[in-house]
């Protein structure tokens, strides 16, 4: 019983230990509509995400919806034999995967959704070198994260400097990859608008739907008013 | 009326009228249904709610067509049917809205009982059976939020579910009861999914007719707050002030309709998250029984109560009087007819003093709702060497005194409607 009220007590009252409600996160410059840049995403996604993380609700002649034919699918994104209509999962057992990260990685499929496009912009650009992290790495966003930099071959190596005097922290990139910095925010920008756009396929299009909907309810209203100050000339 | 089902129809009505009291209870209910002539804005959101809940009804066929009510399941098939199904994401975005928007109007359908008086004599049943639905929907919702098996669904329920733990001596067993388990679970999921499709909306069903039936009994109310069968055409015995249901008052919710669907459409099409609050992001992640989310917080809907439960501190180290506190917060609702004691029903005549209560109430609904969505230290700390309340969470201690505003509107009414300067009712409804 008491135990019972304590976890009643535990779960009313928030916690925000796991919150780090003190990270400002970068704004994403995203673009939905712009299709290389989802192409761009795709690619990195496959190619970087897709060993560990699965996008298991994601069909991958989903991808047409961003410019490309089920032959371009084929020979580019898909790597392991899989069917066009197969959805994005990966060999890697959830139980294994456990027990080599710490915690299975997630599935990513509606993850934007969860997280937020800034969170990943910034969460993807957070990494930094942390020796007492069993995989090297740590992240200013996501405080001992189980996840390495898997992108770290492209952005390089960033250190965590910290000013005592304002108690501050910053990145500092020490050992440049094979991009520079901008061209490396470009490449997690593109990644997260296709994370975005993996997260809710439809939403775009929907739009021009919802669009034809509201134009077709306002001319329902006009004709609705008019009906009714018809019908309601004979009273008052 | 004993035998109004003599009609002087012919036909296949005629047959029908002679076994059915088909056209009889079309007059009765729409076509000679006498209303006053006077509704304004307020009294569309009755036949809007009856809207959403045929949506809802509807949507939630199509839903429960791929919906998969089981643990390991429920997810991916939410997420099935938003990708691979047949307009599924608009159907599951309808359903998803329309339980926002239900609230929405029945809310403001509320408000008008309140501002109108619609609940004083003789409509008290009609206002009781109008609590009851309210009651059910919000079985409904809590219900139906646990679908989607999401790490909201899943501790909203378990929060919920643990309240009832507070309840001394038999708490324990209800939550395990109702549970099914010992934790959320997919015993847990089944049940809730029985309750959400088929139980409460039977239920919600019978109340809406009862509703409306009550309703057709006594008339409507209206702004004034007159009765309109007081003055009655001698000869046609129709109210002087009423007008026929249909069609004036078709017509006219038709275009009320066609403004809800554009809202509706608008909330749909392009923010059908309503910035997190018609869809949490957190119910994004699948549910984790091991992973307690850092902030939980119920749909809006439900906030105004969850603050008030968050107000009340626990009394010998026991939850009970805030959970206690909680449920009379949304059942007080139901005693307004026999708290107010004002001769008049509508504010139009009502004196200040009423106006000033209500006004508090609203602000207390609106601040209690918004802080329910916000982990209690969202506006930091008093200073620790204030007296009273010294480092408390500044959010609680203002929850608090609305949560005294918001009881006191109810069990104060009886002494301010009666003290209340009221002024004369017209006869007759004006314009």
């Amino acid at each position: 019983m008491k135990t019972k009220i304590l976890i009643v007590l535990a779960l009313l009252v928030p916690l925000m230990a796991l919150a780090n409600e003190g990270v400002k996160l970068d704004h994403a410059p995203i673009d939905p509509n712009n299709q290389a840049s989802l192409q761009r995403g795709a690619k990195t996604f496959v190619n970087y995400c897709l060993n560990c993380h699965s996008a298991a609700y994601m069909r991958y002649n989903r991808l047409q919806d961003i410019g490309l034919t089920d032959a371009q699918i084929k020979s580019n994104l898909m790597f392991a034999g899989e069917k066009v209509g197969d959805t994005m999962t990966v060999s890697m057992p959830k139980a294994d995967a456990k027990i080599w990260f710490g915690a299975a990685p997630p599935d990513l499929s509606v993850e934007a959704r969860a997280r937020g496009a800034d969170w990943l912009y910034s969460y993807l650009r957070g990494f930094y070198r942390d020796d007492t992290r069993p995989t090297g790495w740590n992240n200013v966003v996501y405080d001992k994260v189980a996840m390495p930099h898997v992108l770290w071959t492209l952005q390089g190596e960033q250190a965590l400097k910290i000013d005592e005097k304002t108690e501050t922290h910053h990145l500092v990139l020490e050992k440049q990859g094979t991009m520079t910095p901008a061209e490396y925010d470009e490449t997690v920008a593109d990644l997260v608008n296709y994370l975005v756009f993996m997260a809710e396929p439809f939403k775009e299009r929907d739009k021009h739907l919802g669009l034809l909907v509201l134009a077709f309810l306002g001319l329902l209203f006009v004709l609705t008013y008019y009906l009714k100050k018809e019908f309601w000339k004979d009273i008052h | 009326m004993a035998n109004s089902n003599q009609q002087d129809s012919k036909g296949l009505l005629g047959w029908i009228d002679d076994r059915f009291p088909l056209t009889s209870t079309l007059k009765a209910h729409v076509t000679e249904y006498y209303a006053p002539k006077n509704f304004n804005f307020w009294y569309f959101f009755g036949a809007l709610a009856t809207l959403v809940l045929v949506i809802q009804i509807l949507t939630g066929i199509f839903l429960t067509m791929n919906y998969k009510p089981e643990a390991s399941l429920a997810f991916a098939s939410v997420e099935y049917i938003m990708r691979d199904v047949s307009w599924g994401r608009l159907i599951r975005y309808m359903h998803s809205t329309g339980a926002s928007m239900f609230f929405v109007v029945v809310y403001l359908h509320m408000f008008r009982g309140l501002i109108y008086g619609s609940y004083k004599a003789p409509r008290e049943l009609i206002w009781l059976f109008g609590v009851g639905i309210f009651l059910v929907l919000m079985g409904e919702a809590f219900f139906g939020y646990l679908l989607p098996w999401g790490q909201m669904s899943y501790w909203g329920a378990q929060v919920i579910i643990n309240l009832f733990t507070s309840i001394p001596f038999v708490g324990p067993d209800i939550s395990l009861w109702l549970r099914g388990d010992y934790t959320v679970s997919d015993a847990t999921l089944n049940r809730f999914f029985a309750f959400h499709v088929i139980a409460l909306p039977l239920v919600l069903l019978g109340l809406v007719v009862a509703h409306l039936i009550a309703l057709h009994e006594v008339g409507s109310n209206n702004p004034d707050g007159v009765e309109i069968k007081k003055y009655k055409d001698p000869k046609t015995h129709i109210p002087l002030d009423g007008i026929a249901f249909h069609p004036y008052y078709t017509v006219k919710d038709l275009m009320g309709v066609s403004v809800f669907l554009i809202v509706l459409s608008a909330i749909i099409f392009f923010a059908p998250e309503m910035g997190g609050y018609f869809l949490e992001a957190n119910n994004f992640i699948p549910a984790d029984p091991l992973k307690t989310p850092p902030h939980i917080a119920p749909v809006w809907y439900f906030t105004p109560y969850y603050s008030i439960l968050r107000a009340v501190p626990p009394i010998l180290n026991s939850q009970f009087p805030g959970v206690a506190a909680m449920g009379l917060s949304v059942v007080s609702f139901a005693f307004l007819p026999w708290l107010d004691r004002s001769p008049v029903k509508s504010i139009r005549y009502r004196g200040g003093l009423y106006k000033k209560w209500l006004a508090a109430f609203v602000v207390s609904f609106i601040i209690l709702g918004y802080l329910g969505t916000e982990p209690s230290n969202v506006w930091g700390q008093f200073a620790s060497d204030l007296p009273l309340v010294g480092g408390a969470d500044r959010a609680t201690i203002v929850a608090r005194i609305f949560s005294v505003v918001y009881f006191s509107f109810f069990a104060l009414m009886p002494w301010y409607t009666k003290k209340d300067k009221t002024k004369p009712v017209p006869e007759r409804v004006t314009a």
